[in-house]
């Protein structure tokens, strides 16, 4: 039996705007089994990111988690006070944000801000924990890290910057680590090498890694489970193999027929009409129903539960069953 | 002091390409490399310091340099250019009609009585409504920014179109979208794409021809077909095999290259990938710069390694 190391039920998140209530996410649920990496896809406005600052608790205001529990190892985070949470963050869960040119602080050095986050949740002099910044340097590939470590963030290319962004999250050796869009902003052959990287860390040290992308190539060679996410709900989770040769809910296999594949030269791109709702006033039944060809009376009303319909394959379509959807990459390889 | 020059920023070094007449012509390369300062210096945005740019046998640098502006405007009317960002290209405070028919007034296409109806042909061509035309900017997404962006720079029945990154910004749904409709216009209205990006699965996607660029300078040019199937170029290859497959089953031999793009002031003497190039390397890569030679079937490469 594996062991989950987070579990999130029935997750909800509003952002009370002067404009209405921003379901942003609306009853998501998600497991991470220990050691492994857990893709959480999804376009802009999937509600990938708030579900993962409602992780960690830092959801911008005006938001809120309203209901829903967040298991980690065993501990309800959601009834955490803040001081508890400090002790936590960095330490158990720690987070790469998106954009590493803006996450890190201009006006100190990086042997500064490494420290720094060392020094909060470890019990040892600022000397050694210069050279512990030191060593996370050498961990994650950047050369002289001597002589880098006393840059300022702007002197630091972007892939750099990641890279460093990498090291200051894995400073107190995290059991999970939350990689949101990591790679976005860099260049292919930057992302190559921060993916290895990443790969080859989490072997090092036995994490497990939530790692949120809308790159369908990125979790295919990375993630070992996905979930798909859509407008605050999870439409499929499953292994990456059957998410990829299997897919059960008609926005997982959109998703993968609207990219442009090196693999398939297509004359013309699936197109998923229409863009993602207003979560102000979501659709009613199934979110995705308008935006759906398979999508018929029933899903216009009743809300479809995310049920297991193979071990360990789960989907939320009323439909999944009666629909058989193919796979851009050639059917069912069961 | 701060308006010192430090140096000289040698963006685009000596790349010489040509694009044929209806063809989509692909410039790719990491950022940095020249790809956007090049399709800049076709339209004199960013003149080029020298080098000629030919356009319909005219060299159009000579008529962007003289004073004649009648000329001057007409290039302008047959080169348009779609921009990376349709949040920051469009004017905010002008509605999409006041967007699509300044430049129908400023070329004199149109009798201004019959704007409004060329306005609306516009729209419908790119999918929009005829009720979004009283609309502004900031009531759009933006897969229907790039969308009023594009409507523009079809209004004026350009010759060269150049596309600047046009799905960069924009969600995977909505790019399959924007995708779709810039291959349904080629083929309609015949026009010549330059298109620039970054994500190379677009390229082989909608291109015919492709350019590899690295470091301002062009390091291979070949049919999109042949480039993928047959990369020659070391960077090339590395490009093409960092791209993540949407399989997880595909088998991958990615070549990983070490370090990251050296400094456009000063950079090195000979070929200018040495540094990162996976290649057996030797002193005449360090000391000559690689040549642009042809290899057979359209295929030109700007490796000593490779040529042999």
């Amino acid at each position: 039996m594996v062991k989950k190391i987070l579990k999130i039920e029935n997750l909800k998140t509003y952002f009370y705007t002067w404009a209405g209530i921003v379901k942003a996410v609306d009853g998501v649920n998600i497991d991470v089994n220990e050691g492994e990496t857990l893709g959480l896809v999804g376009e802009s406005g999937s509600g990938k990111s708030v579900t993962a600052l409602s992780i960690i608790r830092i959801v911008p205001s005006p938001g809120k988690i309203v209901e829903g529990k967040i298991i980690y190892k065993g501990e309800n985070l959601v009834e955490k006070k803040e001081k508890t949470l400090q002790d936590i963050r960095g330490k158990e869960i720690a987070y790469i944000f998106q954009d590493p040119a803006t996450s890190l602080n201009p006006v100190f050095t990086i042997a500064n801000q490494l420290v720094e986050v060392i020094l909060r949740h470890q019990k040892i002099s600022k000397k050694e924990a210069l050279e512990k910044a030191i060593e996370l340097f050498r961990l994650v590939e950047i050369p002289d890290p001597e002589i880098k470590i006393w840059n300022y963030p702007h002197q630091l290319s972007g892939g750099m910057k990641q890279r460093m962004a990498i090291a200051r999250a894995l400073a107190s050796q995290p059991n999970l680590l939350i990689a949101d869009e990591p790679t976005t902003n860099l260049d292919v052959t930057i992302q190559a090498q921060i993916l290895e990287l990443m790969k080859n860390l989490k072997k090092k040290l036995g994490m497990s890694m939530i790692l949120i992308t809308h790159d369908m190539g990125v979790v295919a060679d990375t993630a070992d489970r996905i979930t798909v996410l859509y407008a605050g709900r999870v439409c499929e989770t499953a292994d990456t193999k059957t998410i990829f040769y299997n897919p059960k809910h008609p926005y997982t296999q959109a998703l993968l027929t609207a990219v442009p594949s090196l693999a398939l030269k297509t004359e013309k791109l699936n197109v998923i009409p229409g863009s993602i709702p207003n979560l102000i006033k979501p659709p009613k039944g199934c979110r995705f129903h308008p935006r759906c060809e398979y999508a018929q009376q029933i899903c216009t009303k009743k809300i479809p539960e995310l049920t297991e319909i193979e071990p360990g394959h789960k989907v939320a379509c009323l439909r999944a069953t009666e629909i058989n959807l193919k796979s851009p990459l050639g059917g069912s390889n069961n | 002091m701060f308006n010192k020059q430090v140096g000289l920023i040698h963006a685009v070094d000596g790349v010489s390409f040509s694009i044929n007449k209806g063809e989509t012509f692909g410039l790719v390369g990491e950022s940095g490399c020249g790809k956007t300062t090049t399709a800049r210096a076709i339209l004199y945005i960013d003149p080029p310091t020298s080098g000629k740019i030919n356009f319909e046998g005219k060299d159009i640098v000579s008529i962007f340099k003289s004073k004649n502006k009648e000329e001057k405007l007409k290039l302008r009317r047959k080169i348009q250019y779609v921009f990376q960002n349709p949040y920051a290209s469009l004017d905010p405070r002008m509605t999409v009609s006041d967007i699509i028919i300044e430049p129908l007034i400023i070329h004199k296409l149109v009798p201004k009585k019959f704007c409004y109806q060329r306005l609306y042909e516009l729209l419908k061509l790119v999918g929009l409504e005829e009720y979004h035309a009283e609309r502004y900017p900031h009531e759009f997404s933006g897969g229907q920014r790039q969308r009023i962006c594009i409507a523009r720079a079809l209004a004026v029945e350009p010759t060269l179109l150049i596309a600047d990154e046009p799905v960069a910004s924009l969600d995977v749904s909505v790019r399959a979208q924007i995708l779709n409709l810039l291959t349904e216009l080629q083929q309609k209205f015949k026009t010549t794409f330059l298109y620039i990006s970054h994500d190379l699965s677009t390229v082989r996607h909608i291109c015919h021809r492709v350019a590899v660029m690295y470091m301002g300078r062009i390091v291979e040019v070949a049919k999109t077909e042949d480039l993928f199937e047959e990369p020659l170029h070391p960077y090339t290859k590395a490009l093409i095999s960092s791209i993540p497959i949407p399989d997880p089953l595909a088998k991958k031999t990615r070549i990983i290259l070490t370090g990251e793009v050296p400094s456009p002031i000063n950079p090195p003497v000979g070929c200018r990938f040495e540094a990162r190039c996976t290649y057996d390397k030797d002193q005449n890569c360090v000391k000559n710069v690689p040549k642009l030679v042809d290899v057979g079937n359209g295929h030109f490469v700007a490796c000593e390694k490779t040529k042999k």
